[in-house]
């Protein structure tokens, strides 16, 4: 019936604009949503392009229901997002778990904005991260990406729902309002030039299916609802079969589980970028839109002889655990900025171990590091070596 | 709390076919090997469970084609027990998950059965949201007045005065009337029978799981293990000849003015069943004449 | 030019997010450069005051706020007041003289006045003074070429206004050619 509206070609797009597009070459067609500053424009793109896709759009009447929703949607087999900042995902919370206890493949993008409550609602921070990580109670494993820019925001949106298919379960893209509001270039390459992962069907007939039977790879088949599997699924703790098993040993095989698959493919989800690391004194490590605005600080200071690296996390968790603790014992020592009071430096300093110095360049949000801030830093820990 | 005690239902609904080779007449349609199940002796939540199975039945439903969504309770198990596509969601997003699951794929008959805490204290907003957009969804809410499987506390229907958990000297809160407040929230379709009335419940379900827009049926249900031993005290079956008792049928009454109270008539019947556009059908009527202005969707850019 | 950064301040309803969607784009798709715009508004959906920023630059921009502009457009008295202290030494203001009355001190700078809101009255529609504004600024300035600059406006508006804006664009520009020579 509908005539598909593809977008192709160089815009100069917003970041929350650009997160509905990568969703929708995603293919994505189930959105649902609530408004919220600053991350409205995603829900309003996505109900502009997706009824003429095929796809639905639902403005839910509050954050919770709209998150409850793409995991009904998802069990049918189509790719599903929501979108919202933290006082938004707090409200998601619940929900958030229960995607990870079904294993509900679906994209949650937190444009992230000063806290906590209703804080700042028009200005930006990145005080949430360990709200993706530790957001719902109980333990889960946690995918979380950090777009940098609009450009980003179109190729990480992908990237979360190709997660999300892939090791089926909920997958976070943590923006803030500076990318998200911000209007750059963005390139939309031809549809057969975009990677998309699949989530994997079940080969099964329904009578041999178990839903949550899993091989060497942890992750279990999928079957959608309407194709006659006729299966259960539950947010108790549960057997192969679906069905509520409130035992150690349920516990012991799926709720280990859903934290295990996360670290078993670990290499194969960790994003890293790198500039200038290798022989480094001193290495920065930042995300999202603070590993931009440090670059002229750590310009400067290699104009002044420090041998500085930037290490940017394109995914924050899972935590690239292996590589800051094989450089850890390699530098003088790690700074760390983000907006925030300090969050991800604590996984940076667990993983240094005492091997090198540590040190935290916080930001409450509403504003961006200074280059002074940042420069001394650097110098501080380069000349400590 | 939790009698593991296989309990019979009290009234065993369904036609008797000649009998061949002896097998459970809803065989197919509950999960076997989950029984039994958990509910207590004398809970009407077997019955509920025979009156969605036939009613299905008589709907003529395509059963792979039906999902039943359950939120958190007593009423949130029965998801588990029934052989169809089946989720146990979190407490009182049943609806919100169901309309998701509908909205991504309109062939799916699509039904929520959970109780009335679940669906009318923490989910309350979605329930009224769900029927303002006329979702066609279906909702059987099953009312014992109380929160059972928690150990007694006072529910939103739980009537004035009668003691609960929470309220040791008696309820303060008026109770919601759920048709009422279902019909005033839109819903297309509104009806009420109790445990006692299989036969009548059956068609009900059946007449919803056919019908487009956002149904409403609620269950009056014995609670023997807290409601009843809190307050008047005897058995299921009891709870159940009592229900019959004050049943007043009348299909014609306004559902908004018929609330229930700890010992007087409780009127059932089927007392909406309207037409109007779904949110579906809505969505199509709204896009068919932007779908002709392709060129449209670049203004946002 | 390594980098330009440029605001854009005034109103809300007056186009000001507007305006540097149009620089952005006419730099970043059109000049071939890179543009980062980012904006600011106030909880008000109208009225409140309002700004945007662009900067424009040959390499990848990597702080894109603007604390110091090289261009300030000023299109209200309090887009004037805010932010021309943070326009640096050198740099050029282009404001409208008939809603900015009350002036500081230009001696550090390059000031450029045009009656932006005048003109777009005489051209029978007062909400193209942006317009009018963008191709005098183009002109004085140098942030965008002119071609890259009209083909933008021309995209960026509705086509039942493409002639009056391309027009205000040009009266905009050739004030600007005016008051140069």
């Amino acid at each position: 019936m509908f005539k598909k509206s593809k977008l192709r070609g160089e815009f100069f797009m917003q970041g929350d604009i650009a997160c509905a597009e990568g969703a929708v070459s995603a293919g994505c067609r189930f959105f649902g949503g609530y408004p919220i500053t600053p991350a409205s424009e995603i829900a309003e793109r996505m109900a502009y392009r997706l009824p003429l896709l095929n796809g639905a759009f639902v403005q839910f009447e509050d954050e919770i229901a709209s998150m409850a929703s793409i995991l009904g949607a998802s069990w049918t087999g189509v790719k599903s997002m929501t979108a919202s900042s933290g006082p938004g995902i707090s409200l998601k919370a619940e929900n958030i778990g229960l995607g990870m206890m079904m294993e509900v493949p679906c994209v949650i993008v937190n444009v992230q904005r000063g806290g906590p409550s209703t804080g700042l609602p028009t200005s930006w921070a990145q005080a949430d991260m360990m709200q993706a990580r530790w957001g719902s109670h109980g333990d889960y494993g946690c995918i979380a990406l950090c777009p940098k820019n609009p450009q980003e925001m179109f190729d990480l949106t992908i990237v979360a729902f190709n997660y999300a298919e892939r090791y089926r379960m909920p997958v976070f893209v943590m923006t803030d309002a500076i990318v998200g509001h911000m209007t750059e270039k963005v390139v939309v390459p031809p549809v057969d030039e975009i990677e998309i992962i699949d989530r994997r069907y079940t080969d099964k007939k329904p009578d041999d299916y178990l839903p949550y039977a899993v091989g060497d790879d942890l992750i279990p088949d999928f079957a959608k609802v309407g194709d006659g599997y006729r299966f259960h699924s539950t947010g108790l703790t549960h057997d192969e079969r679906g069905y509520p098993d409130m035992t150690e040993h349920a516990q012991l095989t799926h709720a280990v589980r859903i934290v295990e698959k996360v670290k078993k493919h670990a290499d194969d989800i960790i994003l890293l970028e790198e500039k200038g690391v290798e022989g480094a004194d001193v290495v920065v490590v930042a995300y999202g839109i603070t590993a931009r605005t440090v670059v002229p600080a750590i310009e400067m200071a290699r104009k002044k002889g420090i041998k500085v690296g930037l290490m940017r996390l394109i995914t924050a968790w899972p935590f690239p655990t292996k590589r800051i603790r094989k450089l850890a014992g390699e530098i003088a020592g790690f700074v760390v900025p983000e907006i925030n009071l300090g969050q991800m430096v604590y996984e940076v300093e667990r993983c240094a171990g005492g091997q090198c110095k540590v040190k935290s360049l916080p930001h409450p949000g509403g504003g961006i590091h200074k280059f002074e801030t940042v420069l001394s830093a650097i110098e501080e820990i380069a000349h400590a070596k | 709390m939790q009698n593991e005690i296989c309990c019979e239902s009290p009234i065993i609904a369904g036609t008797a076919e000649p009998e061949t080779n002896i097998q459970h007449p809803m065989e197919g349609l509950l999960r076997m090997d989950r029984m039994p199940h958990i509910w207590c002796s004398g809970c009407g939540l077997g019955s509920v469970v025979t009156a969605f199975v036939e009613g299905l039945k008589k709907a003529g439903s395509d059963f792979d084609k039906v999902a039943v969504v359950s939120g958190i309770g007593c009423t949130g198990r029965v998801a588990g027990y029934i052989n169809l596509d089946s989720f146990h969601t979190t407490h009182g997003r049943a609806i919100p998950f169901a309309t998701g699951l509908k909205m991504a794929n309109n062939d799916m008959t699509t039904v929520v059965i959970s109780g009335d805490g679940d669906l009318f204290a923490i989910g309350g907003n979605h329930l009224i949201h769900a029927a303002r957009r006329n979702v066609d969804i279906n909702v059987i809410c099953v009312n014992n007045f109380i929160y059972g499987m928690t150990g007694g506390q006072t529910a939103p229907t739980t009537p004035l005065q009668a003691r609960s958990s929470t309220a040791p000297y008696g309820n303060y809160e008026q109770p919601f009337n759920l048709v009422g407040l279902a019909a005033a929230a839109g819903a297309s379709y509104v009806a009420r029978w109790s445990a006692m009335h299989v036969r009548r419940l059956a068609d009900s379900i059946a007449v919803a799981a056919n019908k487009k827009g956002f149904c409403f049926i609620e269950v009056i249900s014995p609670c023997p293990t807290v409601f009843a031993r809190k307050n008047m005290g005897g058995t299921g079956l009891d709870l159940l000849k009592s229900f019959g008792e004050r049943t007043v049928i009348d299909h014609d009454a306004d559902p908004t003015k018929i609330p229930i109270g700890m010992n007087d008539e409780i009127v059932c019947g089927n007392f909406i069943n309207e037409d109007r556009p779904t949110y579906w059908e809505n969505v199509q009527t709204g896009i068919r004449d932007a779908v002709d202005k392709e060129n449209v969707y670049w203004k946002n850019l | 030019m390594e980098n330009k950064r440029i605001k854009i301040s005034g109103f809300g309803g007056q186009g000001i997010i507007l305006s540097a969607h149009i620089v952005g784009q006419a730099a970043s798709i059109y000049d071939g450069k890179n543009a980062s715009m980012t904006q600011a508004y106030g909880p008000e959906a109208r009225g409140g005051a309002c700004s945007s920023q662009v900067v424009i630059s040959d390499t990848e921009v990597d702080y894109p706020l603007v604390d110091t502009s090289d261009v300030l457009l000023a299109l209200s008295q309090e887009g004037y007041d805010k932010f021309v202290g943070s326009l640096r030494d050198g740099g050029i203001l282009c404001y409208d003289n008939d809603l900015v009355g009350v002036l500081q001190d230009h001696s550090r700078f390059d000031a450029r006045a045009i009656p932006a809101t005048r003109i777009a009255e005489e051209l029978g529609k007062k909400i193209v003074a942006n317009i009018v504004m963008l191709g005098f600024a183009t002109r004085q300035a140098g942030f965008a070429s002119y071609d890259a600059m009209k083909r933008t406006v021309l995209e960026r508006v509705p086509p039942k206004f493409r002639d009056l804006n391309e027009t205000a664009f040009e009266r905009g520009y050739n004030y600007g050619e005016e008051v140069q020579t």
